[in-house]
This record gives structure tokens, C-alpha cells and sequence, in this order.
């Protein structure tokens, strides 16, 4: 049951990559297309542990640059620079409220590309990157703030559906109980 | 708040990466196959998923259409046939030709058709993944093609599919031709400012201060490079303008392919 939640995120982080690879409208309506890692990532800080976050990072990045012309390894670390600071925050962070999955899906959906951008201008590479990248980081910033609270919903589900349910409490409280042999004495 | 499973955290994660980036060109190429392979079960799941529209509707289409579609491919083939001998005796009158002024022979064009499969799912490259791999006798720096004009090129390749950097990505520059009575050249480059939504727009760059360009008139591969032969219609010509202080002319090419939209695409054998 503890591996419940880690395999889940991972197996949605692999179909997250396997899906922005095949579907090809948000690209021709929106002009760019919406990557889901950051805002998984933003999930897995508040409610993973660090190994999973890690796990996260590596694999999530992994794959993403397996079906891309990026670097292979490139966008681990941008993944896990958004995803680390958020967990070591996250007692301090109001999870529950879908305006502050809002804000950090913005921030990390935003940061993510940028640092990915600038460690393959670093090592050499030449993006395209123009005053048409300005529109494709908006829509990107916009698409996984909106799809960071609809994630952390449906995750919720699933562990509804999937995880053990709590163990609700009981009526019967042994204070309470009716003693008949004092009362009959 | 810094404690030492964190720590141990932060260290291996920057670890991974850093011995990633770090790889050789070779060594991370042969670890991007292997971790592409983990998608090869979902290609076959999608390649059904997609198929599965085309087939119910294929289903229902009543035989009256079916007649009519038969009918208007009949017309269509016998129109092929009467072009194909035109252009036999056509490209045999052009042997001939060259052999009589001892011109080099040009070799014929073998096409095979791959299926694209997959699109880069990052925003800053212009990439697709065809389904021939080295298995079908692929290499690098195969042309790509559609019946509208150039694609790209095979960027890598891997056992059983290939990457096409398409044109307009920084890693697929492509000598061109105006067809026009000076027959301007120049290099076609990504296209940086325009619309975001119009992929199909690329810059025609270095081209000569004199160049005599119109729109309309169509841009062709001049052959140069040694990648792509000569004659691939590319796209049309939209505008010009004199850059670099008259120095030199640049151009907004409308490309022939419909690169957003591709489904199946021709790789060029030679």
C-alpha cells in the first residue's frame, strides 16, 4: 500500500509524456504545447515523500528527453528545482486550498521551461527560441496552473477509489457505557 | 530544515544529471533508445486508438459513395498512366541528352512511406518520430518529403523508428533556390518573429542584396550541401525585405507541407 501512491505518479508522469507526445491539438489551437510534469511535480512535493519526488524528477525528465530533441538528462534538474523547495516548504504551505495549487502550478509550470531553456543554451544547443517563445511560455504557464488543481482532485480520487478507506470512528465509547450492575445494585 | 536524507536527495538527483550531461554523443544516444523503448507498448495502443474513427466510419459509408470514390480513383489512374509515359519519354529524352554532353547521369529517386508517430513534446524544437528505423535501412540525413514538398530530415535513428528534425528547426538548415530567372540561393532558417499559431512559415536568409524576389514565385532545394537533391519544391515565396543595410535581401517562405498536420511522410533513398 505504500508504493500506491509512487507508482501511481510515476505511471501518470509516463502517460503525461507518452500523451504530450501524440496529441497534437493543444499545439495547433494554442500554438504550444501544455507539459504536465511541473504541475505533477507541485503534487508530488505536497503529498509524496522525497524519494518519489526524486524518482520524479529523474524519470519524469528522462522520458520527456527520450521523445524530444533535448539533451537526455536536461530537464531533470529544472524538474526537481521546482519540486524540491516546494517539499522542503511544504508544512508552511496551505495544500488543500486549489488557490495555492493555482499559484504553485503558475510558478512551477513557469520556471521549468526557462531553467530547461537556459541549461541547453548553456551546453551548446540552439533552441528555437524567439519573440514566438514569449506566447508558447504563457500558454505553458497558464495550461499547467490551470491543470495543477484538476490534478490534485483527481489524485484525491483516485486514492478514494483505489486506497484503503479510513477508519471512521465508532459510536460506542467505553466512558459512556451504562454500568447495569451499579445501577442494579 | 535542511536535514540529511534532503541532503542525500539533492546529491543523487544532481548526481544523475550531471553524469547524464556528461555522457558522450554516442553513449547518451544508445540511453535515449533504451528509455524510448519503455514507449514502444503505447505505440501500438495509439496507432489502434487512432485507427479505430477511420475504420467505424469506413464501416458505414454507404456503397453509393463507395461507387462514386471508385469511379473519380479510375479517372485519377488513367490520368497517372497518360502523365507517367510523358514523363518516361520525358526523363529518357533527358538521358539521352546527358549522355551526349557526358553530364553525370542523375541517379532515380526510391520513396519509402513511414508513419509519423510521435511529435517532440518539447515547445523549442520542431521534431517528429516516423516509424523506420535502421531495421528499414534508414540512416541520417535522409530527406523527408510529402507529395507537397520538403519535410526535413532524419535527425537519428534507432532500430525500429527515426527522428525528422522538420524544416524550420535549428538542426535542419536547408539549402534553397528561387525559381526565378536569377535563381537567388539562399539558406532557410527558422523563422524568428510571426505568428505563433503559423508554423508554416520559415526565413529564406543570405540571400544576395540584388535578389529579385516576388511573392509567389516557388523556392526549390538547390542540391547544395550534399543532403538534400536538387529540385524538392519547398514552399512559396510571401515577402521580401532588404536587411543588413541593403546588404542583403531575406524572405518569408509559406512552406508547401502542412507540418503541423502530418500523418505519413515519404523518406528519400539514393
Amino acid at each position: 500500500m505504500k508504493l500506491f501512491q509512487p507508482i501511481l505518479i510515476l505511471s501518470f508522469a509516463f502517460l503525461a509524456v507518452f500523451g504530450e507526445a501524440t496529441l497534437a491539438a493543444p499545439r495547433r489551437w494554442l500554438g504550444a504545447q501544455i507539459d504536465l510534469l511541473p504541475a505533477l511535480m507541485v503534487y508530488a512535493a505536497l503529498h509524496a515523500d522525497l524519494v518519489t519526488v526524486s524518482l520524479l524528477a529523474v524519470l519524469g525528465g528522462l522520458w520527456f528527453d527520450s521523445l524530444s530533441a533535448n539533451l537526455l538528462g536536461v530537464s531533470i534538474l529544472p524538474l526537481f528545482a521546482v519540486g524540491f523547495p516546494v517539499y522542503l516548504r511544504r508544512d508552511l504551505i496551505l495544500r488543500d486550498l486549489p488557490f495555492a495549487q493555482l499559484v504553485l502550478g503558475t510558478a512551477a509550470s513557469a520556471l521549468a521551461p526557462v531553467l530547461t531553456l537556459l541549461l541547453l543554451l548553456n551546453a551548446g544547443k540552439q533552441p528555437l527560441v524567439a519573440w514566438v517563445s514569449l506566447w508558447q511560455w504563457a500558454v505553458m504557464t497558464a495550461g499547467g496552473a490551470a491543470v495543477t488543481p484538476v490534478l490534485f482532485a483527481f489524485f484525491e480520487w483516485c486514492g478514494r477509489m483505489l486506497g484503503y478507506r479510513l477508519n471512521t470512528q465508532m459510536a460506542f465509547r467505553p466512558d459512556r457505557e451504562i454500568q447495569h450492575r451499579k445501577i442494579l445494585k | 530544515m535542511f536535514k540529511q536524507k534532503n541532503y542525500l536527495a539533492l546529491g543523487a538527483v544532481v548526481f544523475v544529471a550531471v553524469l547524464l550531461l556528461s555522457l558522450p554523443t554516442r553513449a547518451t544516444g544508445r540511453l535515449k533508445v533504451a528509455v524510448e523503448a519503455w514507449f514502444l507498448p503505447l505505440f501500438g495502443l495509439a496507432d489502434a486508438a487512432q485507427q479505430l474513427p477511420a475504420d467505424l466510419a469506413d464501416s458505414v459509408l454507404p456503397r453509393r459513395e463507395l461507387l462514386r470514390e471508385i469511379d473519380r480513383l479510375r479517372r485519377d489512374n488513367q490520368q497517372l498512366k497518360e502523365q507517367q509515359l510523358q514523363t518516361t519519354a520525358i526523363a529518357r529524352e533527358n538521358q539521352q541528352l546527358r549522355a551526349e554532353l557526358d553530364w553525370q547521369q542523375q541517379a532515380p529517386w526510391r520513396l519509402k512511406l513511414a508513419n509519423v508517430v510521435l511529435r517532440d513534446p518539447a515547445n523549442w524544437w520542431k521534431t517528429v518520430q516516423i516509424d523506420l528505423g535502421s531495421r528499414d535501412g534508414i540512416q541520417t540525413n535522409q530527406p523527408v518529403l510529402t507529395a507537397e514538398g520538403l519535410v526535413g530530415r532524419v535527425a537519428s535513428v534507432s532500430l525500429i523508428n527515426s527522428q525528422v528534425a522538420l524544416v524550420g528547426d535549428p538542426n535542419c538548415r536547408v539549402s534553397a533556390l528561387v525559381e526565378n530567372a536569377s535563381h537567388d540561393m539562399g539558406v532557410l532558417i527558422p523563422r524568428g518573429p510571426g505568428d505563433p499559431l503559423d508554423s508554416s512559415l520559415v526565413q529564406l536568409s543570405y540571400l544576395a542584396s540584388t535578389a529579385n524576389l516576388k511573392p509567389g514565385q516557388n523556392v526549390l532545394t538547390s542540391g547544395l550541401g550534399g543532403i538534400f537533391p536538387k529540385g524538392i519544391p519547398i514552399g512559396r515565396i510571401v515577402e521580401s525585405q532588404s536587411v543588413e543595410y541593403g546588404l542583403a535581401t531575406v524572405a518569408s517562405v509559406k512552406l508547401n507541407a502542412d507540418l503541423g498536420a502530418l500523418e505519413q511522410v515519404w523518406v528519400l533513398f539514393r
